[in-house]
């Protein structure tokens, strides 16, 4: 019974400590970086801190921006564990706020907010869904890369969105920016009431435990990660393998799409190119390091939520330039998964038994 | 005679289009394509044809030459290969990921240092004009080639030779079709592919370098519209066969340039469907020519996106 304890304490212990040794890391060898550059790293830290998390304001800043990061990491969290890499969530993200704004204009004005809000709900959750969807489907039925064609639907998605945002669907009104029409202020969802953070944060928690349930505790995520583990072995067991990448591939892309909708109706007001912003991307790098894991998406989305949001404030104190988050991120990425060699290599990890 | 001087004025602007659009992909798309034979995948050229064109502008402002800016940004794609390279060689690294990262971390790095040169102007490469027998000015604009470009036929005409001539495209391609035979002869795998990806950096530097020294032709922070990441679609279609990546590199470049000429002749309809050609285009191509059961003609078995 104790040693059980241990062996299992031993085995997700390595799963904590190597990415967070892997971020500290990156930590030491961006301070280098600024070092080199003759900043000062204890300052920039410090105002990452301040900026990220150090007081009320600047929490409800690093949670809004927190909340499409879990969006999209679900999005390649959920296909990961069937082994694909998923890397166009922000193709799904964009077609799910577009379709969002574009149900939205008919309804404006008549139905009542709650109606309309429903629907765009839907309809981005659809959109999304399809988008990747049709990455599932193509990889099953015709052996397409999964990377390949969902970064080739991300480009797709950016055509469509400015064909119609600077086309038939272009608010005359607005000459500054294309956009579709404002689906209205009555129309937009509130904040959780006491903050400024929109509800899409509640909606990323509640859909990365759900999402945490149906694949480590159903049967359907039990055959999906047999399947990512071993796909022979899943299509000997008669596992209905195209099925559940295509279900996998719908899930990823609605949990996009409602990023879009949040976009939309929380943010924005209307769908235009600031739907481009590369959520999409920070969700891939969202999902490696909390190894695709859905519940551990929502500190690692938080965590980065607050780098991104402390962006502003370093850039305006150090007199850096605003991609210096970016720098910091990437670098953290590269280092994460370099440390993916190293599992398995540390002694203190190993269950203690006649192999080792 | 008008809807004749237009449908000139279109083909004109859309050949003179196809070649200055289409020279960073083929740079791109020969390096992945190299790589790729190697039997590994880079999708962090994006990030180093970012960091080329910075590096270049840089460079090109600095020295006050343009030719030692390519240089520079070869140099820099290299680098960035070469850490592809290394990374990927490591046992449970996934290359594909690693690509990911580094394009974030190849951008990132660009935007960082190169926000002191958004604004300077730096000396640009200067065009080949093959115009001059003509009176026409619009066609002795169109004959403006770039030197890159040439250069750029000549490399896919070289790297076409080389992989069905010389040893080392032998070697290259033994081991992106099959490890173990390449073991077997005793070829150094890692090794073939460090180097393989080293090069192909080097390539996508350069093509990068076109972006801010000839067209557009200055630094900022949105001039790859994904062209790094569109070569890995770019190489698929061209089947890993170089000359094939010249051609499909100026299909590519005839497309994103067709709505552009349309415009200048006061068509605007349809200019995003132009731009998103290519993508539907290879999406297509893709589905029709990848089946579950056998890998795409041409395709380097040890590729990870095409196993």
């Amino acid at each position: 019974m104790q040693g059980e304890l241990i062996s299992r304490l031993k085995r997700s212990g390595e799963y904590v400590l190597m990415p967070a040794a892997a971020i500290l890391i990156s930590g030491i060898l961006f301070a280098v970086f600024l070092l080199f550059l003759g900043k000062s790293p204890v300052q920039f830290y410090e105002l990452l801190w301040r900026g990220g998390f150090g007081t009320s304001f600047s929490w409800q800043n690093t949670l809004i921006r927190a909340s499409p990061f879990m969006l999209t990491a679900l999005c390649v969290a959920i296909p990961a564990r069937l082994g694909m890499v998923v890397i166009g969530g922000e193709g799904a993200l964009i077609m799910g706020g577009f379709g969002a704004a574009v149900v939205a204009i008919p309804l404006i004005g008549w139905a009542p907010p709650f109606v309309v809000i429903g629907t765009m709900v839907i309809v981005s959750a659809i959109a999304g869904g399809i988008w990747m969807g049709i990455v599932g489907a193509v990889r099953h039925y015709r052996g397409v890369n999964e990377t390949i064609s969902s970064l080739l639907l991300f480009y797709i998605a950016v055509s469509i969105l400015n064909f119609f945002v600077e086309g038939m669907l272009r608010d005359p009104s607005d000459p500054n920016k294309p956009s579709t029409m404002p689906i209205g202020k009555e129309n937009m969802i509130g904040n959780i009431p006491g903050t400024d953070v929109h509800w899409g944060l509640i909606v990323g928690i509640v859909l990365c435990v759900v999402l945490y349930f149906l694949m480590n505790r159903t049967t359907f995520g039990f055959a999906a990660r047999i399947t990512g583990g071993n796909l022979r072995a899943a299509q000997a067991q008669g596992l209905p393998v195209g099925k559940l990448i295509l279900v996998s591939c719908v899930i990823a892309g609605a949990a996009a799409g409602l990023a879009g909708f949040f976009e939309v109706a929380a943010i924005h007001g209307k769908a235009n190119a600031s739907l481009i912003a590369g959520y999409g991307f920070t969700g891939i790098l969202v999902s490696f390091l909390a190894r695709h894991n859905p519940l551990v998406i929502i500190p690692i989305a938080i965590f980065l939520g607050g780098i991104a949001a402390s962006g502003g404030l370093i850039q305006r104190r150090m007199d850096l330039p605003d991609a210096t988050v970016l720098v910091l991120q990437g670098l953290i990425f590269v280092v994460l998964l370099a440390s993916e060699t190293l599992y398995g290599r540390f002694r203190v990890f190993q269950l203690e038994d006649s192999t080792s | 005679m008008s809807d004749g001087g237009s449908l000139a004025t279109v083909l004109l602007a859309m050949f003179a289009g196809a070649i200055r659009v289409s020279t960073p992909f083929l740079f791109v798309s020969l390096g992945e394509c190299l790589t790729e034979k190697s039997g590994r995948i880079n999708l962090g050229l994006e990030g180093t044809l970012v960091f080329g064109a910075m590096t270049g502008y840089a460079l090109s402002l600095h020295t006050g030459s343009p030719w030692l800016g390519v240089l520079a940004a070869g140099v820099v794609g290299s680098l960035f290969g070469a850490i592809h390279g290394y990374l990927c060689k490591l046992p449970k690294v996934n290359d594909i990921a690693i690509g990911i990262a580094l394009m974030l971390f190849g951008t990132g790095t660009a935007f960082f240092f190169g926000k002191a040169y958004i604004q300077p102007q730096a000396a640009r490469l200067p065009s080949i004009e093959f115009g001059g027998w003509s009176e026409n000015p619009a066609i002795q604009q169109a004959l403006e080639i770039n030197p890159l470009f040439i250069l750029g036929f000549l490399l896919a005409v070289a790297m076409w030779w080389a992989f069905k001539n010389t040893r080392w495209g032998l070697i290259v391609r033994t081991t992106g079709d099959s490890t173990p035979a390449a073991v077997a002869l005793g070829i150094n795998v890692d090794l073939v592919r460090l180097y393989a990806t080293t090069v192909g950096g080097f390539f996508a530097g350069v093509g990068g370098s076109f972006l801010s020294l000839s067209y557009p032709g200055s630094w900022t922070e949105g001039l790859s519209s994904g062209q790094g990441l569109m070569a890995v679609a770019l190489v698929i279609f061209a089947r890993w066969n170089p000359l094939a990546c010249f051609l499909a590199a100026i299909l590519f470049g005839a497309a994103g340039a067709l709505g552009p000429a349309l415009q200048s002749v006061g068509i605007s309809e349809g200019y995003h469907f132009f731009n998103a050609a290519p993508y539907i285009l290879t999406l297509g191509i893709l589905i029709v020519s990848v089946s579950p059961k056998r890998s795409l003609r041409g395709a380097p078995a040890e590729l990870s996106i095409t196993k």
